[in-house]
């Protein structure tokens, strides 16, 4: 997929620098793109690294724990057919909680490990309503701290990268519940299609 | 505002203590993580920044936008974030090359760069979460996920333009 877009950029703004005649502009560009890549990268690197540091400690405190089950009854409000107590349920809430304090790296595991607890006595590839809730659940972002758009807004000069907060709750909240309700609503029209 | 990253940092690290977690220690292993993350995301970055910088001095990123404003402006959604927002279910990196344009052309501060930081902010890349979770347990019919997933990227964008109208 990457391919496709990296070669098609490229090809496409060659195709239209030959149209409106900017090509000294666009061979500038290309070495002004790389040296902006690494400024950004160099300008983020240690907030990056600041913000890992905290985060690590974050985890340390079992912080994601806690939150998991602050969030529980959230969830099983969208997962009423997963009991509380069983090992899917614990998953899917560390999931999330990790998704929460923006720990990409631990959200994934966890979240395969729910996947693989959901599928477990089945061997049917066709996806439950639990499984599709969760996979939706996990292609909104849900993040208490946007630590990565700050930083780079900070790193472009920004007075204030996290002034954005707020906004980004709500709209990731409304995303999220209008996502869950679409999904919960084709659940249901697909079951009412089953039974004709 | 101002102060909501040194008082994470700082309630966090006091907790840590507080919770005897050899707070130093545990901050230095995780930052080596940046490191790390950095290292990973590095060509990508690099060669996604490239083609989308090329993209804009050639024309082609204006002419798109001009292209899609009849149809941004019956939504009262900016056609200069549209590109970024089509391009962000399919490539994390690919959006995060635009956003880093979007940001440099008109300031991380103006209305344009913070509503496409709430963009990317409240969003996720969908197809690389369908394909990786749905793909671990081998499952193959996905019934309604795409459909309800775009739904809500497409309600985060339009949500977040009116947050920054409204809220900042």
């Amino acid at each position: 997929m990457l391919s496709f877009i990296f070669t098609f950029m490229i090809v496409a703004s060659i195709v239209c620098a030959m149209f409106t005649g900017k090509t000294e502009e666009l061979s500038q560009s290309m070495m002004d793109g790389c040296a902006d890549a690494v400024e950004l990268l160099i300008m983020m690197s240690g907030m990056m690294c600041l913000w890992s540091g905290v985060m690590e400690v974050a985890k340390e405190c079992r912080l994601t724990e806690k939150l998991a089950k602050l969030f529980s009854p959230v969830l099983s409000l969208i997962f009423p057919d997963i009991p509380k107590s069983s090992k899917a349920f614990e998953l899917m809430s560390m999931n999330v909680s990790a998704n929460l304090l923006g720990l990409g790296n631990a959200a994934t595991p966890l979240g395969l490990q729910a996947m693989r607890e959901l599928k477990r006595d089945s061997v049917s590839d066709v996806a439950t309503d639990a499984m599709v809730n969760f996979v939706v659940m996990n292609t909104a972002s849900i993040q208490l701290l946007p630590t990565t758009i700050a930083t780079m807004r900070g790193a472009l000069g920004s007075k204030s990268p996290f002034d954005i907060i707020f906004c980004v709750w709500i709209s990731s909240v409304v995303a999220l519940f209008m996502g869950l309700l679409v999904s919960k609503f084709l659940c249901i029209v697909g079951r009412i299609k089953w039974n004709l | 505002m101002e102060l909501v990253m040194p008082c994470v940092i700082g309630g966090v690290l006091l907790y840590g203590l507080v919770k005897k977690v050899q707070v130093f220690d545990v901050f230095t292993k995780g930052a080596k993580d940046g490191v790390r993350l950095l290292y990973t995301i590095a060509p990508t970055l690099i060669g996604l920044i490239v083609s989308v910088s090329m993209l804009k001095a050639s024309g082609a990123l204006t002419l798109l936008c001009e292209w899609l404003s009849p149809f941004c402006e019956k939504l009262g959604f900016p056609s200069e974030l549209l590109p970024m927002s089509l391009l962000r279910p399919v490539s994390g990196g690919g959006s995060t090359a635009l956003l880093n344009q979007v940001l440099r052309d008109y300031g991380p501060d103006s209305f344009l760069g913070r509503c496409a930081s709430v963009i990317a902010g409240s969003t996720e890349t969908t197809f690389y979460a369908i394909t990786m979770y749905f793909g671990a347990v081998k499952i193959k019919k996905i019934r309604h996920t795409l459909v309800a997933a775009l739904v809500a990227d497409f309600v985060a964008a339009v949500v977040a333009v009116m947050t920054v109208r409204w809220l900042m």
